[in-house]
């Protein structure tokens, strides 16, 4: 989605030129095409479908393939056949999608085949209020799949890291070789809001590593190698076989219990072995806050304006903002809320963040970690944060 | 078997892994992977070359035994994922592996579309009129009246025409053929390979164990008898007398016609907005 700016001389002009409005779904659809995404299959949906719109424009001019499926079931298993033919793949969707779709990240994690799905989140239950925001899907995206694998979920705040992490979902999955989900909120996807391009050309590319050895040696789940494990592609000499059924390391269905132990140990391990460079977590005024706010997305930047506001008063607020929302980032929370009396836990749903939150300070009383809650498709404004601020205070 | 040894099908199968193999004594599914493992080769495709997608059920088992791309994926959804390997990489024999629930119930939506979009994906769809896979439950080809383990009473369903359904949503190549005619099936696929489009190729098989014995149709020998005396080939349909074909099975190739292929359609566009670029 290059720009086409008009050619200015003086460098004012030029660092104003290189500032565009721009929508947090461009900015996403903007990051996977950075990222090296050159198949994208989805389904129309309200608040995602300017994703899909941006990249059917993009994608076939640099000779990536784009289409529209049937259906979102559909989409994700496409996305899953291309990434096992050598394919970066995305999709994009909103919260019936993602449910949809639900059975096949589980078969993407169980083969360990790298794709990107993003969630633009709307109100639900079913369709609920398709143009509203709501952060209805923590859980669903942590625990949306049947089965017991681990997840990555990462949730940016505003319309600059959603292209940053849009890069880093990608990045992470080829990586990590599993599903990884972006979280986006629905006012963020249709939000614009200005964005300097230098900005956005600062960013580094992961690509899954080629096998060297000779195809009898391959096994497509080496134990051997430390992440990024070396993975081939159909077409490629490997011939190689994928099952959604418990496998072994070559990738043929066993029943062996220690087998099918070892392969649940490496999904789980391959994430909790790597929590450190997994997680991302962005700490605003904690250093001597008394009362710490937890918020994710969109509801982080009104609880932002809220610490403002309070620290203007004099009250010691910070926030606590995960990027990274699943692996849950319990190490970090647990240090950063340790000297806190009250943790406000701000969310756009029923209080998905605060059962982790409940789980991880057992040293408070119940009365200290104190919900705002909102679920009628309305944001959860600055002044409310504040309000409960001064009352907890 | 012409002048292919044993050896030849051997040769494909990927001994040291995963036999003995899951299917029943008598199934038709063995007769469906030789007449596509004698197809593949005739044909001189490389093993490389070719990727074995399917879904979930007992002829969805197929890809695992067999040394190529393979790819064993959910129930239903075979052919997006097939869509996806294809998409991506043009240049490799996609081939779908799916049983009539598979194809026809779960995976009926990514079916009709994928005939629609024509893209070249070889689908051979193995009806065996049942759910095998989880003990005899009626599927949308399984008889009226018959017997399975949801219709304990006779199934009041109709049933769908797999290939009638592949034709009408604009499959560009359409063949049926049993696992009695096997050299047939294997000429189907052959040409179902050969075709540029979405080709669906229907073998009608034997499930012995479970639709044959709740229905009483005898053994595996009776039921591939069966399937010898109550099909016939499609150009025979206009020459015998009516009461000769009723209620007959038609073989042969139903449809085949030529038109744009889905990749070949892409790969245009791509070209196109290459050449408004660089104007």
């Amino acid at each position: 989605m290059p720009k086409k700016t008009t050619k200015k001389t003086t460098k004012k002009t030029e660092e104003l030129d290189s500032i565009v409005l721009m929508q947090g779904n461009e900015a996403v659809a903007r990051g996977a095409v950075d990222a090296g995404v050159n198949f994208f299959a989805g389904y129309p949906i309200t608040p995602s479908t300017e994703i899909a719109e941006i990249l059917s424009r993009e994608l076939p001019l640099r000779g990536a393939a784009f289409i529209q499926m049937e259906d979102e079931i559909a989409s994700i298993c496409a996305i899953i056949g291309a990434s096992l033919a050598g394919a970066k793949a995305m999709t994009a969707t909103s919260g019936p999608g993602f449910s949809l779709m639900q059975e096949a990240i589980g078969y993407a994690k169980i083969t360990e085949t790298p794709c990107v799905v993003v969630n633009v989140m709307r109100a639900g239950p079913s369709t609920g209020l398709p143009t509203s925001p709501s952060q209805g899907d923590i859980m669903q995206s942590r625990w949306g799949s049947h089965g017991d694998a681990p997840a990555i979920v990462l949730y940016p705040d505003s319309v600059k890291e959603s292209y940053e992490l849009a890069i880093r979902a990608v990045n992470l999955s080829e990586k990590y070789r599993t599903c990884v989900v972006l979280l986006l909120d629905e006012v963020l996807g249709h939000m614009r809001e200005a964005v300097r391009l230098p900005d956005l050309r600062k960013h580094r590319v992961i690509n899954r590593i080629k096998p060297t050895v000779p195809p009898e040696w391959y096994k497509h789940y080496d134990e051997n190698q430390k992440y990024l494990s070396p993975v081939a592609s159909f077409g490629e000499g490997y011939r190689f076989h994928v099952t959604g059924l418990a496998h072994d390391a070559t990738g043929f269905p066993t029943g062996r219990p220690a087998e099918v132990a070892d392969m649940m140990a490496r999904l789980k391990k391959k994430i909790t072995s790597n929590i450190r460079d997994l997680v991302q977590i962005e700490s605003f005024h904690m250093e001597d806050a008394k009362i710490a706010i937890f918020a994710a997305g969109i509801t982080a930047r009104s609880a932002k304006s809220a610490v403002m506001m309070a620290r203007a008063e004099g009250l010691k607020v910070g926030l606590l903002r995960p990027l990274t929302i699943w692996p849950f980032p319990d190490d970090a929370v647990r240090k950063m809320l340790k000297n806190v009396e009250t943790v406000i836990v701000a969310e756009l749903n029923q209080g998905q963040f605060l059962r982790e939150i409940a789980r991880l300070i057992k040293d408070k009383d119940d009365s200290d970690i104190v919900p705002v809650r909102r679920v009628d498709g309305e944001l959860i404004t600055p002044a409310q944060i504040l309000r409960i601020i001064k009352e907890v205070n | 078997m012409k002048n292919q040894p044993q050896k030849t099908v051997h040769s494909y199968l990927r001994h040291n892994k995963k036999f003995p193999h899951v299917w029943c004594a008598g199934c038709s599914n063995g007769i469906v992977l030789g007449a596509l493992i004698r197809a593949v080769d005739e044909l001189g495709l490389g093993r490389d070359d070719v990727a074995m997608v399917s879904g979930i059920g007992c002829s969805s088992r197929m890809p695992v035994y067999v040394d190529f791309n393979t790819l064993h994926t959910i129930h239903g959804r075979a052919i997006p994922f097939a869509t996806g390997v294809k998409l991506h990489k043009p240049h490799l024999n996609v081939i779908v592996v799916t049983g009539d629930g598979d194809c026809t119930a779960i995976g009926g939506n990514h079916f009709i579309h994928a005939c629609r979009r024509n893209l070249d994906l070889t689908i051979v769809v193995v009806n065996n009129n049942i759910y095998g896979m989880t003990g005899g439950q009626f599927s949308p080809t399984t008889p009226t009246g018959d017997i399975a383990t949801t219709s304990p009473h006779g199934n009041i369903d109709p049933v769908f025409d797999i290939c009638d359904l592949a034709i009408g949503a604009g499959a560009t190549f359409v063949a049926r053929s049993t696992a009695f005619h096997s050299l047939e099936s294997e000429e189907f696929i052959k040409r179902g390979l050969e075709h540029k489009g979405m080709s669906v190729i229907e073998i009608v098989s034997a499930c012995p164990v479970i639709y044959g014995r709740l229905n009483k149709k005898g053994g595996a020998p009776e039921m591939m008898k069966q399937m010898r005396d109550n099909s016939i080939p499609v150009k025979a349909l206009d020459k015998l007398p009516p009461e000769k074909t009723k209620g007959k099975l038609v073989r042969g190739i139903l449809k085949h016609v030529e038109k744009d292929e889905y990749t070949l359609r892409y790969q245009r566009l791509v070209d196109s907005l290459k050449q408004e670029e660089s104007k």
